[in-house]
């Protein structure tokens, strides 16, 4: 499976990676390439397998067979007999809790990397001054860690990182130990920091906005598996899987698409969908596995059928949850399909809308975005071209 | 080593111990206790100073600090790699090793010294060796009291330095890994500052036990006044012939043994200046 985007061709690509890591409980198998100072997002629910890839590259686990390359030199190879050991790996690591050394101040944190490969400690302070200075860190310098705010913290820990000269830079949840007011701040000074740096960067995030302000593409890992990888807008449009489905606020259904464009989907029910499978070029000729996204500002709810209505899309279903978010109310109902549906307060009031009611759905055969399912690989797209 | 959780200003009910129970316990402390204070008690506390300045008593004191000071050096320069070893790798006989190191917490020291007399004597397995080849000779001398002071009490700093090796932040570790940190480097920046208060706790405990170390002192390295006849040997000596000082020397003994209780027990609470 290739699954490149930006990343380029195989030889302009600055990192590529080949590998399979057995965990008891998971075997993560992936293959993917980062362009030089791309910066892709690793997204994935928890347990998908994202932090031990970044353990992978870096050398902390030990994959049971694979090929990483970075610039075109093996930091491992189990072919060749080809494992370089972490301390030898150059990869900067910016763990999720930060991992600062508690017993060192910050300065000292800093120039760690540059003592340990043996440079003399007077040039070893004078290079973390520079990274210090750039990360507006001076006036911290002798504190310790334990004197640090949350984003303080995270500051020290990428320049740390990032004072060792490393050729590809590891970030894990950087923001998962902020509160969400720091959050904000952080965020687009890590961006920034990110994008002054020129190797391949990868981020491992759950939060699909990190994802989406910090990289250039995006990775979904699911089970161990790369399911969905590209550019962020389209994968926020054409969701591959349920989780990113739900990441990004999208209905997502699959199906199959018979030969009248109608969609049988998987969990029961029925949806008509105009034009039909928009990323095949002839017309198919059987019937083929299918994704439908609809957004849930695209449906509308009624109490009672409606008559003689328009849309070709029309079921019944119960309200199960009603949730109020920022401008707009959002109904989980449970039919054939089910679906969320975003309304406005004001229709949840005129029309009485709570957990337990009835209500008919209907939504409109052009707003129905159909694609084929990447999940089904060969099937019969593209094939017989 | 237990670290009890103190309950001060607890709102719960007190509990009220059963006759049972309490009875036995006033014993034990009974018994703990009453040796202590009769030493207090019978010290001859007006001749205390002359007791002490003693020329002889001076130079055991001396010797004692200067043997345990060395045992506790040579067991720390020793001793706190082979902790390492048994915390951080996995070697053939691992189990084995451990089981040698502690052995010696729980045999008689009488045991251990003649054991050394038997590996280190002049006639020993690898003294006879020592003797010919180098002209070193190991029992009997001063060097022969740290010997046996160290293999009496270096178990007490590698179990206390193993242990906190063992439960020392392996994340930190691997964070320095990946700053290009070699294992060496690892341990001397990482690893030994961050159990340093364990590396101090277990100094004191070999220090102590050096101190008062004995019966193998005795087996391997004899009572020479000036060469080998440090503070516990010079209790005995002199309870033959002059009680008092026997008695005047004890106290300076169960001193230290409570200056090092009350640096061991700071060293267990809280740490006061977050320094970890």
């Amino acid at each position: 499976m290739s699954t490149d985007g930006t990343g380029g061709t195989e030889p302009g690509s600055a990192l590529q990676v080949s590998v399979r890591v057995q965990r008891e409980d998971l075997v993560l198998d992936v293959d993917f390439t980062v362009g030089p100072s791309e910066v892709v997002a690793v997204l994935g629910p928890n347990g998908a397998g994202k932090t031990t890839l970044l353990r992978t590259l870096a050398g902390l686990s030990t994959p049971s067979r694979g090929r990483i390359l970075l610039h075109g030199q093996p930091l491992l190879d189990t072919e060749r007999g080809i494992d370089c050991p972490p301390e030898r790996r150059p990869v900067g690591y910016v763990f999720q809790n930060y991992r600062l050394f508690p017993h060192l101040s910050v300065r000292e944190n800093v120039a760690f990397a540059a003592r340990s490969s043996g440079i003399h400690r007077a040039q070893a302070r004078r290079q973390a001054e520079h990274w210090l200075e750039r990360f507006g860190l001076r006036t911290l310098a002798a504190r310790r860690p334990g004197q640090l705010s949350g984003g303080q913290s995270q500051r020290v820990a990428l320049a740390r990182a990032l004072a060792a000269d490393p050729a590809l830079l590891l970030l894990d949840e950087p923001m998962a130990a902020l509160d969400a007011r720091t959050k904000l701040e952080v965020r687009s000074e890590l961006r920034r920091h990110l994008a002054d740096f020129a190797g391949p960067t990868l981020v491992v995030t759950h939060d699909p906005l990190e994802a989406l302000v910090m990289a250039d593409r995006l990775l979904v890992i699911e089970g161990g598996r790369i399911v969905q990888a590209g550019q962020p807008a389209d994968i926020a449009r054409r969701p591959a899987t349920e989780y990113v489905a739900r990441l990004v606020g999208l209905n997502l259904y699959p199906g199959l698409q018979g030969l009248d464009g109608a969609i049988d989907l998987d969990g029961g029910g029925r949806l008509f969908a105009t034009g039909a499978p928009a990323d095949a070029r002839d017309r198919p000729t059987t019937s083929e596995r299918v994704l439908a996204a609809l957004r849930p500002s695209a449906i509308a709810l009624h109490t009672s059928r409606p008559e003689n209505s328009s849309p070709r899309n029309l079921w019944e279903g119960r309200i199960t949850g009603v949730e109020l978010l920022l401008e707009r109310v959002r109904i989980e109902i449970s039919g054939s399909p089910s679906a969320i549906v975003d309304v406005t307060p004001a229709a949840v009031a005129e029309l009485e809308l709570a957990p337990g009611t009835r209500v008919w759905l209907s939504a409109k055969a052009t707003e129905i975005d159909v694609y084929p399912d990447p999940a089904e690989p060969v099937a019969n797209v593209g094939e017989e071209v | 080593m237990s670290r009890s959780t103190s309950t001060i200003g607890s709102p719960d009910r007190r509990l009220r111990a059963p006759v049972a129970l309490a009875l036995p316990a006033l014993i034990c402390l009974a018994v703990l206790a009453l040796p202590l204070i009769s030493l207090l008690v019978r010290t001859p506390w007006s001749d205390l100073a002359e007791l002490l300045s003693d020329e002889s008593a001076r130079t055991a004191l001396r010797l004692s600090l200067e043997c345990a000071a060395a045992a506790t050096g040579l067991s720390l320069l020793f001793g706190v790699p082979l902790a390492w070893m048994l915390a951080k790798t996995d070697f053939p006989g691992r189990q084995l090793v451990r089981a040698l190191v502690t052995l010696p917490l729980v045999l008689p020291p009488v045991v251990s010294g003649l054991a050394l007399l038997l590996a280190f004597g002049r006639r020993g397995v690898f003294g006879r060796y020592l003797d010919q080849w180098f002209g070193i000779q190991l029992p009997f001398t001063t060097a022969g009291v740290i010997l046996a002071e160290t293999f009496v009490a270096m178990p007490f700093l590698i179990v206390t330095v193993e242990g906190a090796l063992r439960s020392a932040d392996q994340d930190l570790e691997e964070a320095a890994t990946t700053l290009r940190a070699s294992r060496f480097t690892i341990f001397r920046r990482i690893t030994l500052p961050l159990i340093g208060p364990s590396l101090i706790a277990g100094s004191v405990l070999c220090f102590g036990r050096a101190l008062g170390e004995f019966g193998a002192t005795i087996t391997f390295a004899g009572n020479f006044s000036g060469t080998t006849q440090t503070m516990p040997l010079a209790v005995y000596d002199a309870l033959e012939t002059n009680p008092d000082a026997a008695i005047a020397l004890s106290l300076v003994l169960l001193a230290t043994a409570v200056v090092i209780l009350t640096a061991l027990h700071r060293r267990w609470l809280p740490a006061v200046g977050g320094g970890l």
